[in-house]
C-alpha cells in the first residue's frame, strides 16, 4: 500500500462536483483530498482575491496544509518554484469542463502525469 | 507652482505641452520640468545631452539570516503581496512582489530578515540652461513600483520657481503619486470619444484630489463641441487649442518645440502658464 498522500485541486466552487478551475493561485476554492482517509476537504482560497502576487500565497496555502500534490491545468512561473521548494509536485490536468471528483478519479487511476 | 499635464487617454500630446510649457517659461525665470512618465520617459528627446548626472532610485527589501530564521511563517502571512513564502526548511523570496513595507522584518520574532537596499530604476537630472532643469525617472523594465521612481524624482527636482511634472497617461496610482502636491492640472485631450472617455476619468480624479484642472485641446479639427461641452458642464476651463496641423507636427516629429522655434506659440505657452497660476492660487 502506498504511502497516503493529500492532493489538492483548484475548483470553482466548494465542492467535489463543482468544476476544476483551470487557473491556480485565482481559484475561488482548493478541494484537498486525502487518499489515506479517502475524505475531501474544501477551502476558500485566501488569495484568490489579493491583489498581486496571488501564485506565491496560493503555494503558501498548501504548504501549510501539508498538500504532497497539486492537479491543475496552469500554474504560473513564481508559484512553481515556490511549490517546488516546498516539495510539491504538480500533475498536469488538462481535460476541459471536468469537476473536481473527476479529476480525483484521474489521479487515483493513475492517469495524471507530472509536470 | 507646480502643474502636472496628465490625460486619460495617451499619445494626446501631454508631453508636448509639457515640454513646450516649461522650455517658454524658463524664458521668464527657473523652470524644473520633471518626466513622471517613467515606464516610458521620452522628454529628453526634446533636449538631447551627453553623460547626464545618475542617481540610483534603491526600496528596502528582506534578507534572511537562514542560520536565524526558525521557519516560523510569520513573515509569509504578513506580507500582503505573496513576496515571501515559507516552505519546511527554505524562505523563498520574489523581489518584484515587494512593496518594502519593512512589515516581515517588524513581525519575526527571531530577527532573521535585515534590510538590503535593491535598485528600481533612476533619476536623471539635465541642466539644459541658467533657467531649465530636466529631471527623468526611469523604471527598470520589468519593475512595478513606478511610484516609488516617481516619489524620487520629485524629491530631487524640488526647487525653486516652476515645476512641471509630466504625468503618464491613465488615472492609476502613477498619475496619483504625480498629482500629489500639485497646484494645478493641465489636462491634455484630443476631440474624439476615446480622448472624451479618458478626459472624464482624469477630470474626476482631480477634483476628488482636490486639485483645480483646466483643458488643452490637441490636434483640434476645430470641431470640439462634445469635448468644450463636457468642460462647459464640468465647470473645467479650456485654456488652449492646439490645432491639427502638419507645420506642428512636422516641428514635433523632428524633436524640435513649437515654442522654441515661433515667439507667438512661445507667448501662447507661457500666457497657458499664467492661467495656471492665476487658478491655482485662486483655491
Amino acid at each position: 500500500m502506498d504511502t497516503p498522500v493529500k492532493i489538492c485541486i483548484p475548483s470553482k466552487g466548494p465542492e467535489e462536483g463543482d468544476f476544476v478551475d483551470e487557473r491556480f493561485g485565482r481559484a475561488p476554492f482548493f478541494i484537498i483530498y486525502d487518499t489515506g482517509s479517502k475524505m475531501a476537504e474544501s477551502h476558500k482560497n485566501p488569495a484568490s482575491e489579493a491583489m498581486g502576487g496571488v501564485g506565491p500565497k496560493a503555494a503558501q496555502f498548501l504548504l501549510n496544509h501539508s498538500v504532497n500534490l497539486l492537479v491543475a491545468e496552469r500554474v504560473g512561473g513564481n508559484a512553481i518554484e515556490a511549490l517546488k521548494a516546498g516539495g510539491i509536485k504538480v500533475l498536469l490536468y488538462e481535460e476541459k469542463g471536468k469537476t473536481v471528483r473527476d479529476a480525483i478519479t484521474a489521479f487515483l487511476e493513475g492517469k495524471l502525469q507530472e509536470q | 507652482m507646480k502643474i502636472t499635464v496628465a490625460s486619460g487617454k495617451g499619445g494626446t500630446g501631454k508631453s508636448m505641452v509639457a515640454a513646450n510649457l516649461a522650455w517658454a517659461l524658463s524664458e521668464t525665470g527657473p523652470v524644473t520640468l520633471v518626466d513622471c512618465d517613467v515606464e516610458e520617459p521620452n522628454l529628453h528627446l526634446f533636449f538631447p545631452q551627453d553623460e547626464p548626472a545618475t542617481t540610483a532610485v534603491t526600496i528596502p527589501v528582506p534578507a534572511i539570516a537562514p542560520e536565524r530564521c526558525n521557519f516560523c511563517g510569520d513573515c509569509a502571512g504578513f506580507c500582503a503581496f505573496g513576496a515571501l513564502v515559507v516552505t519546511k526548511d527554505r524562505v523563498l523570496f520574489f523581489p518584484e512582489h515587494c512593496h518594502a513595507c519593512g512589515g516581515c522584518s517588524l513581525v519575526c520574532p527571531v530577527g532573521a530578515i535585515e534590510e538590503i537596499q535593491r535598485t528600481l530604476g533612476t533619476i536623471t537630472t539635465r541642466k539644459l540652461s541658467d533657467t531649465l532643469h530636466l529631471v527623468t525617472g526611469t523604471l527598470q523594465e520589468g519593475e512595478v513600483l513606478g511610484v516609488k521612481v516617481i516619489k524620487a524624482a520629485k524629491e530631487l527636482a524640488e526647487k525653486p520657481g516652476w515645476l512641471v511634472y509630466d504625468a503618464s497617461p491613465g488615472t492609476s496610482c502613477p498619475v496619483v503619486e504625480t498629482l500629489q502636491g500639485s497646484d494645478f492640472c493641465l489636462l491634455v485631450t484630443e476631440s474624439t470619444p476615446f480622448g472624451l472617455h479618458d478626459l472624464e476619468l482624469a477630470s474626476t480624479l482631480t477634483s476628488r484630489m482636490g486639485i483645480p484642472a483646466g483643458v488643452v485641446i490637441n490636434r483640434s479639427d476645430g470641431k470640439d463641441g462634445e469635448a468644450r461641452r463636457f468642460c462647459d458642464e464640468h465647470g473645467i476651463p479650456v485654456l488652449a487649442t492646439i490645432p491639427f496641423d502638419r507645420w506642428i507636427a512636422g516641428i514635433q516629429g523632428s524633436g524640435d518645440l513649437i515654442s522654441r522655434r515661433d515667439s507667438s506659440w512661445k507667448e501662447r505657452f507661457i500666457a497657458l502658464a499664467r492661467a495656471c497660476l492665476s487658478r491655482g492660487e485662486g483655491l
